[in-house]
């Protein structure tokens, strides 16, 4: 793996990204619009707006992340780009982690973006320090990144990446406790709750939100999910193949 | 002509599906020299191209480049790859693509407006790659392959599409890089472009039914134009058949 490759790549995902002004513009606007929505809906129960604007925080990463990276992995791979750049001494690695820092400053974006209007406009509160809230939300849109990138393998057409969202990113989203309770759920679905990432993300954002000093409960959740990360980066790396049929 | 073989290419054989492509071919390619690859669509053309910039999985058989294994690490720096569909950003403009292909090898900015120029496409730098026309985007793919100065580049019907003028210069382009000691595979069905090559490799059901220069193919077929020498060589093969 070569530092200067993995930076020269990430600097080209993201013009890539930067040329697409709409894009761009629904990346920035889009989270922080519904989650005002959001906001509105639960006008009479700020208390559940604390809880679920929070995990929206980092749900739309998540969600956002895992889109662009299936679409545009998607992309090289039927473009003929993928198996130029890999006669190139681009490194498997160097394409991973580019992307990981490319889609990982877009994140960052569309979080600050998100959480400035969640915290000052619409009143969210925690207890713990809003730097905790923004470092899970970023790992968590690694962690999109890592499955996106992954399930990219197994898609032929944009058209299949998309309707991947329901097999990977809509259960999750489910059973992670944004809608209910985790421990509210049948017993066999709490295990399938358990078993699943974005699960300790939410965990790690209730930590954050219940407690004014950072827990190590917290770290331990977040530990998770960037295992998660490096784990689905791996899978993902494997199915970037040099030698092809 | 030099003589140092560039490429070696021993017994090689793919398939695809289960359906052969390659039946065992073998050739050397000498450094320094242009070798055209013919043959119709279908023929093997891109899987014998794709073995040798080690992009192919390949069934038995070996294939050196420079004294490497196909593919290997000590090969990214030294073999440019020029796929028949221009593998470019369509999202990025002329000068972005051909910049990010520099800079992976460490090559300037300046270095990539150069190889713009050099493939008549700077009045176009900075048009985005996916609102160029056919030609234009073969030839930004192109020039993210010369801005590197590769010792072998293979390219997989570079003209189709291009403008006689500009075939031509590429031609002349493709020639001069041979004389300053670079190995060239150039793959085409275009019979008029043979001529140019140093050496002619004709490929017909996935072997190679003639490997020789464009002056003794004619003179064995006892033909006067290429298409005539293609055209007698498949008549003996099916006479014999």
């Amino acid at each position: 793996m070569s530092p200067r490759i993995t930076f020269i790549t990430a600097g080209r995902i993201l013009r890539q990204l930067l040329n697409d002004h709409r894009t761009v513009g629904l990346i920035l606007a889009v989270p922080a619009l519904i989650i005002a929505l959001i906001s509105a809906i639960m006008d009479e129960a700020p208390r559940v707006f604390d809880q679920t604007g929070l995990i929206l925080l980092a749900a739309f990463p998540f969600m956002l992340m895992f889109m662009i990276t299936s679409i545009t992995l998607l992309r090289e791979r039927t473009g003929g780009t993928l198996e130029r750049l890999m006669t190139t001494p681009t490194g498997k690695l160097d394409l991973v982690v580019g992307y990981a820092i490319a889609f990982g400053t877009a994140a960052a974006a569309q979080t600050a973006v998100a959480a400035t209007v969640a915290f000052w406009f619409l009143g969210l509160d925690t207890a713990g320090p809003t730097w905790a809230v923004f470092l899970i939300c970023i790992v968590t849109a690694l962690f999109g990144m890592a499955l996106g990138l992954f399930v990219s393998a197994f898609a032929t057409t944009e058209f299949q990446a998309i309707q991947f969202m329901p097999v990977f990113v809509v259960p999750q989203l489910f059973l992670c406790g944004l809608i209910w309770p985790a421990d509210q759920m049948a017993g066999w679905l709490q295990g399938v709750s358990d078993a699943l990432p974005l699960t300790y993300a939410v965990k790690a954002l209730t930590e954050v939100q219940l407690n004014p000093d950072v827990t190590g409960d917290m770290w331990a959740d977040l530990a998770v999910v960037l295992g998660a990360v490096v784990v689905a980066t791996v899978l993902g790396a494997a199915t970037l193949r040099r030698r092809t049929d | 002509m030099p003589s140092t073989p560039a490429i070696v290419v021993t017994d090689l054989v793919v398939d695809r599906g289960k359906k052969p492509v390659l039946r065992s071919v073998s050739t050397e390619i000498s450094a320094g020299t242009v070798t055209g690859l013919l043959g119709p669509s279908g023929s093997g053309k891109t899987t014998f191209i794709r073995s040798i910039v080690g992009t192919q999985k390949v069934k038995s058989g070996t294939v050196q480049v420079l004294g490497h294994p196909a593919g290997t690490k000590p090969l990214r720096r030294r073999v440019a790859y020029v796929t028949q569909d221009a593998s470019i950003y369509r999202d990025l403009s002329v000068k972005a693509n051909v910049a990010y292909f520099a800079a992976l090898y460490g090559r300037s900015r300046h270095e990539a407006m150069q190889a713009i120029e050099g493939v008549g496409m700077g009045d176009h730098a900075d048009k985005l790659a996916g609102n160029l026309s056919g030609g234009q985007k073969t030839r930004t793919s192109l020039a993210c392959a010369l801005v590197i100065e590769p010792e072998v580049l293979v390219l997989d019907e570079p003209t189709v599409g291009l403008d006689p003028v500009i075939r031509e210069e590429l031609w002349d382009r493709f020639r001069a890089l041979a004389a300053g000691g670079a190995t060239l595979l150039v793959s085409s069905h275009v019979m008029d472009e043979a001529d140019r090559c140093d050496r002619l490799l004709l490929l017909r059901d996935g072997v190679f039914i003639a490997d020789d220069t464009p002056a003794d193919l004619r003179a064995a077929t006892g033909t006067a134009n290429l298409e005539a020498a293609f055209l007698h060589l498949i008549r003996a093969l099916e006479g014999v058949n």
